[in-house]
């Protein structure tokens, strides 16, 4: 059994109350940092801890939190990112549905380390039951004395509230997030100036995910250089992984980061193998933005080491043969699904989401959904193909938020490891729209790699 | 689309206008604005939908011009710019959940009802829609139904058959929970 830090007691009947929660040893952390640290010190156990970004960047926590600018007479915040749309990723809804204090606990702790005397949790608007579940934990929370006004005696005040969101993907991006919470469009922001500096209201603000903020209630526990001790290498602590599509046992998995793929998809302990008996066709590790591996690449690397859950591993091999561990979205895709039906559907996705500020994600999108359609309907040009490829080429790097990249991969990458099958879609129309590709050889064994002369 | 030729008169009940204020209170001095989503998800949750009246009442009581509460109503997929069956139910229709069957289940929904995508059934009773991603992959095919979004997972024809005619018998406004 891996190591559990965020869902040990995920099992405990009534965890989600505060009495019960308190009694498995929650609200320590808070009683820790306010008692006996200094907010610079719990920003130096988060630098210790090695805790990377779980929002998806996988930018280092602690390093965010010292860059947060400190003027005098200008309020701080600390706005945690609960806004999870990223295709594929259901972790966040997990963790706060079933253990919403460890959320709660992590943003007393976190807010008081930045400063912060209001914060907020934003929400996805969707999510209402989880909302209504986060404001009867912080009501609970403040009548224990952990909110509001002189915390535990300590003199610090912190007040916090949820906001939902209104549907919009884009809401996630840390700066459209910001500028939802100010109750405008989800546009995402021109940085510079990044957040640290002017964020929420032009202050100081910092934006974690939820699993960042709640990682940071183990950390103050058991201090930084312990939560650095799992893992493996520069992807330390533990890992929340929404594993869905075609999974005998699909759901969120916490594991040790640097578990090996092939244990993470076939272990029983974990996902138990592909649903039905059925073979695996490809993987999409980390969220839908980040590239489609098919099968032989996801189990090992091209130089025949097994691929590991960890940042380094998943994106070894660059964007030719490696993916990326982004949110922990892991999808996988049996024999009988179709990546060009898929790429298409997530195309459409990041048409429908796209803000529409910059043309190359504006049009791109829509132009690449479009020939997606036809493709996969059995209209297809042989050109197709390469016009996608040049229209993914031109919208990345040349917008202003990752949305526009985020949209260009999936499509480059099914692109790169699936072509026979986009190229059967063109050549086999009217067989194409009647079945699928199938396995081909894309589960196959690469063959080993020629040694350098 | 907008129909800004409506007249309807609006007025927001007492109760409306104290939740009102306890959400104008979470944000500093002057940052009101800020209330405007989760205002206008109450004034859905109260009408069914997001009207242009209804609207305009949002914009006097925030202080802010009508157009800044529409151009929000308008980029966000939750606020209903005109009316719907008295249930939406919205299926997820992302890659995830198409994986394990989501097309087949709008398919299913679409021929049960007997009403396309964004149309209400005669009965003023239901309508249905596809949306994007609903954070919910490891138990698709997944729907929701406003204003308390309550969730229905891993969904079947015959849970489909159960849920409509459990909601048929219902008439709270905020649909049960029960199946899932
Ligand atoms: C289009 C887009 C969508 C995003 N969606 C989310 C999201 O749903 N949740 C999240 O935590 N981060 C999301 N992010 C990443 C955030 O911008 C930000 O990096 C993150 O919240 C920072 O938190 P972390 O450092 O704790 O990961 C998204 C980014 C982009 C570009
Ligand atoms: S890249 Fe797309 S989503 Fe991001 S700001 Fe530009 S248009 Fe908007």
């Amino acid at each position: 059994m891996g190591r559990k830090l965020l869902l040990e007691h995920i099992n405990v009947p009534g965890i989600n109350t505060f009495d019960v929660y308190r009694q498995q040893g929650g609200y320590r952390a808070v009683e820790k940092a306010l008692k006996t640290l200094s907010p610079e010190a719990i920003v130096e156990e988060v630098k210790k801890s090695g805790l990377r970004g779980r929002g998806g960047a996988g930018f280092p926590t602690g390093m965010k939190w010292s860059f947060l600018a400190k003027p005098e007479g200008k309020a701080r915040y600390l706005v945690c990112n609960a806004d999870e749309s990223e295709p594929g990723t259901f972790k966040d809804r997990y963790l706060m549905t079933y253990i919403p204090h460890l959320l709660i606990e992590g943003m007393i702790v976190s807010s008081f380390a930045l400063g912060a005397a209001v914060s907020y949790i934003y929400v996805r608007g969707e999510m209402m039951p989880q909302i209504r579940i986060l404001e009867r934990a912080i009501a609970e929370a403040k009548n224990a004395g952990f909110l509001g006004k002189n915390i535990l005696g300590s003199g610090y005040d912190l007040e916090l509230y949820v906001q939902p969101g209104g549907g919009a993907y884009i809401c996630g991006e840390e700066t459209a997030l910001i500028e939802s919470l100010e109750g405008k469009r989800g546009n995402p922001r021109i940085k510079p100036p990044f957040p640290a500096i002017s964020g929420l209201y032009g202050c100081p603000t910092v934006v974690n995910n939820v699993e960042s903020i709640a990682a940071v209630v183990p950390i103050i526990n058991d201090g930084g250089e312990e939560y650095a001790k799992v893992g493996i290498g520069r992807s330390t602590g533990t890992k929340l992984i929404s594993a869905g599509g075609n999974l005998a046992k699909p759901g969120v998995y916490e594991i040790e980061l640097g578990l090996p793929v092939e244990e993470f998809i076939y272990s029983e302990e974990y996902c138990g193998g592909i649903a039905n008996g059925k073979r695996l066709k490809a993987v999409v590790a980390g969220g839908s933005s980040v590239p489609v591996l098919p099968a032989n690449l996801i189990l090992k690397t091209v130089n025949g080491e097994k691929r590991l859950m960890s940042y380094e591993s998943l994106a070894d091999g660059g964007f030719v043969s490696g993916s990326m561990m982004g949110s922990g979205g892991f999808i996988a895709f049996d024999e009988d699904q179709c990546m060009v039906r898929n790429t298409w559907n997530f195309s459409r996705f990041y048409h429908h989401e796209s803000c529409g500020q910059c043309s190359p994600c504006r049009e791109g999108t829509g132009w690449m959904e479009k020939v997606l359609h036809r493709i996969e309907y059995g209209h297809g040009k042989y050109s197709d193909i390469d016009l996608l490829v040049d229209v993914s080429r031109k919208i990345e790097g040349n917008t202003i938020c990752p949305l526009g990249d985020a949209a260009a991969w999936p499509v480059a990458s099914a692109i790169r490891h699936f072509r026979d099958e986009f190229e059967w879609h063109i050549t086999h129309p009217a067989e194409a729209v009647k079945r699928n590709f199938g396995l081909a050889h894309y589960a196959d064994p690469l063959p080993p790699v020629a040694e350098p002369a | 689309m907008l129909n800004i030729n409506q007249s309807a008169e609006i007025i927001f009940t007492p109760e409306l206008l104290t939740k009102f204020g306890e959400i104008v209170n979470r944000y500093p001095e002057g940052k009101q604005k800020s209330a405007l989503l989760p205002i206008l998800h109450l004034v859905q949750a109260e009408y069914g939908w997001t009207s242009v009246p209804a609207m305009d009442k949002v914009a006097v009581y925030l202080g802010l011009q009508p157009i800044e509460v529409y151009e929000v109503a308008t980029f966000y997929t939750m606020y209903f710019l005109k009316p719907t069956g008295r249930y939406m139910l919205e299926v997820c229709r992302t890659g995830p959940c198409c994986l394990v069957g989501a097309e087949k289940i709008m398919q299913y929904l679409e021929q049960k009802l007997g009403v396309k995508e964004g149309e209400i059934t005669p009965d003023g009773m239901f309508s249905w829609r596809g949306v994007e991603c609903l954070a919910a992959c490891g138990f698709g095919p997944v729907l929701q139904i406003g204003p308390e979004y309550t969730f229905h997972e891993n969904l079947t024809e015959s849970k489909i058959d159960e849920l409509i005619d459990t909601l048929k018998l219902t008439t709270a406004k905020t649909p049960v929970d029960s199946i899932s």
